[in-house]
């Protein structure tokens, strides 16, 4: 199957695909679903009661991917969908997701993404999802994910949350609900420029013995965008949590970042950093004395500080 | 090859008054020597230096380079126009590899270019490569991958600000052993060390002692080590009684 330009445009950048990858794979346009494999171990189904899928990893299944890409290229489309990943006991897969929205047109174009994991005992995901916004219309790209991780003893994951640029208005909330000796870390990068706002609340239950969490936050606000990153790490058993928010703030941006412990065991240890700043004056005469111009220097940073 | 004539530079101070740095200096740098400038601390080396590389703005004086004015040029031109300068204490970047900046200073390099640049500065390109330039690493390793990507610049002139500072023993006999392959006659390069370590001092052509802002000396090892010796041993008593100390080295 071929892409067409602007769907291989915003495919590329937000799943790395040029083409119909192997495995599992659903991709989703415009409301409508436009490829759908299930693999011998991975099977999606349509939901019978709403819009989205079902994916069923077998138990035991290793070392492979699952590709759920969604695309908006229609103006004024408001796109909801409803997620659900069950990820079958000492299985170990990848999960690439993301959304593009394109949008020429003076109507606002959105994707409301819900997310459920259900991670069985034992088992291992990393899931990737990119957010991006392209389109010369005044209209919005409003992208606003829900991701629910729930996860069985022993279970790891992995998740990379990242809004790369283009995105107008965004809220995400992620949950997590922790049992014994499960394994979580959220690394969610954000780049906000002109008048965007994006908003994220992250939220982990640490609830069973010995599990351990870690929220790490990297964000850069451009122009005048707006960012609120609130992120709660609770721990309800002995466990280990971290929380680390580190913000870059350029020319009128306002960033708020709201870490927050909750212990409610005595034998819970969290912690948490944050820091927003300005890109440091040597680190741009450091890049400029390697013969980079002042644009390129800070392009630079912004790049390695977000990837 | 590089000139600077009566150099001047001043900075604001919190009261609003200028403070002059540096003092009408006068300075060549051939192709093939190497320099060394020490001098005690405040003495304004580190500000010729920045002010060689355009990271300061001069408040008179004029700077050529090949003959050619390059007093007004950015930062960014000067190191265009084949300056490198290696910092004294270099920043660290949070997402930044040690690959990433080699490939700033070098596009070129190959990953066969890459692995040399480290090993050049006794780093293993295994353990470092991938690494970020960031909190992880000691000062030490920031000095030596500081120091490889200037090597790399295959700059005209290149500027090192203390190469040695937390740096261990045998490194620094590594880089010595280096700069004066690199730099010793060969007809195209200059290099330019600021050092207050006294080893470094014989293997260079020409030492220049710059005090308050002002050149106190110049001359070959043999003229200017018998000057400044005494005030060195000065300031080894002075740092065994515990006590500050005059800080020529």
């Amino acid at each position: 199957m071929k892409f067409s330009e602007i769907d291989a445009s915003l495919l590329s950048t937000i799943a790395n695909i040029t083409e119909v990858p192997s495995g599992a794979v659903n991709i989703r346009k415009d409301g409508q679903p436009l490829i759908r494999m299930s693999s011998p171990n991975i099977t999606i189904n349509p939901k019978q009661d709403k819009p989205g899928i079902d994916v069923i990893v077998k138990p035991g299944t290793k070392g492979e991917s699952v590709h759920i890409p969604v695309i908006v290229t229609k103006a004024g489309l408001q796109d909801l969908v409803y997620n659900t990943f069950e990820i079958g006991e000492d299985a170990d897969v990848t999960i690439i997701a993301g959304c593009g929205i394109h949008n020429d047109s003076h109507q606002n174009s959105g994707h409301d993404g819900i997310h459920e994991f259900i991670i069985k005992p034992g088992a291992r995901v990393r899931y990737v999802e990119k957010h991006y916004g392209a389109g010369s219309g005044s209209g919005k790209r409003v992208l606003n994910p829900t991701t629910i991780v729930r996860m069985g003893r022993g279970s790891y994951a992995e998740m990379e949350l990242v809004q790369i640029r283009g995105v107008d208005d965004t809220y995400r909330k992620t949950m997590g609900y922790m049992e014994d000796k499960a394994y979580l870390k959220i690394v969610e990068r954000l780049l906000t420029h002109n008048e965007q706002k994006a908003q994220s609340e992250i939220e982990i239950n640490i609830e069973g013995q010995d599990a351990s969490a870690q929220i790490l936050s990297r964000s850069v606000a451009q122009d005048s965008s707006y960012q609120v990153f609130k992120a709660a790490m609770i721990g309800k058993a002995a466990c280990t949590g971290h929380v680390e928010c580190d913000s870059i703030i350029m020319g009128n941006a306002i960033i708020k970042a709201i870490p927050s412990l909750v212990a409610e065991n005595s034998e819970a240890v969290l912690t948490h950093e944050a820091a927003i700043g300005k890109i440091a004056g040597e680190q741009l005469i450091k890049l400029m004395s390697l013969g980079l111009t002042e644009t390129e220097a800070i392009n630079t940073i912004i790049e390695g500080f977000l990837r | 090859m590089l000139r600077l004539e009566q150099v001047s530079m001043s900075v604001n101070q919190n009261n609003g008054d200028n403070k002059e740095i540096l003092h009408n200096i006068d300075l060549e740098f051939d192709a093939g020597k190497l320099y060394a400038i020490t001098g005690p601390n405040g003495g304004g080396k580190t500000s010729l230096a920045k002010v060689i590389m355009g990271i300061y703005g001069l408040s008179s004086g004029r700077i050529y380079l090949n003959d050619e004015d390059i007093t007004d040029l950015t930062v960014t031109e000067r190191a265009r126009k084949g300056i490198a300068y290696a910092f004294q204490q270099p920043p660290r970047f949070k997402g930044l590899t040690v690959s990433d900046l080699l490939k700033i200073a070098d596009s070129e390099l190959d990953i066969i270019g890459l692995r040399k640049s480290l090993r050049d500065v006794g780093l293993c390109p295994e353990d470092y490569l991938d690494r970020d330039v960031g909190p992880g690493l000691s000062g030490g390793e920031m000095k030596r991958i500081e120091i490889s990507q200037v090597l790399a610049r295959r700059a005209t002139v290149s500027i090192f600000d203390e190469p040695e500072a937390g740096v261990d023993l045998w490194t620094i006999q590594r880089l010595i052993g280096i700069i004066v392959n690199r730099y010793k006659d060969n007809p195209k390069n200059t290099a330019i060390i600021i050092t207050h370590n006294e080893n470094v001092l014989p293997i260079c052509d020409e030492i220049i002692v710059l005090e308050e802002g002002r050149i106190r000396s110049r001359g070959t090892y043999e003229e200017i080590w018998p000057l400044i010796r005494d005030e060195i041993e000065c300031k080894r008593r002075l740092e065994c009684r515990g006590e500050m100390g005059y800080e020529i080295q």
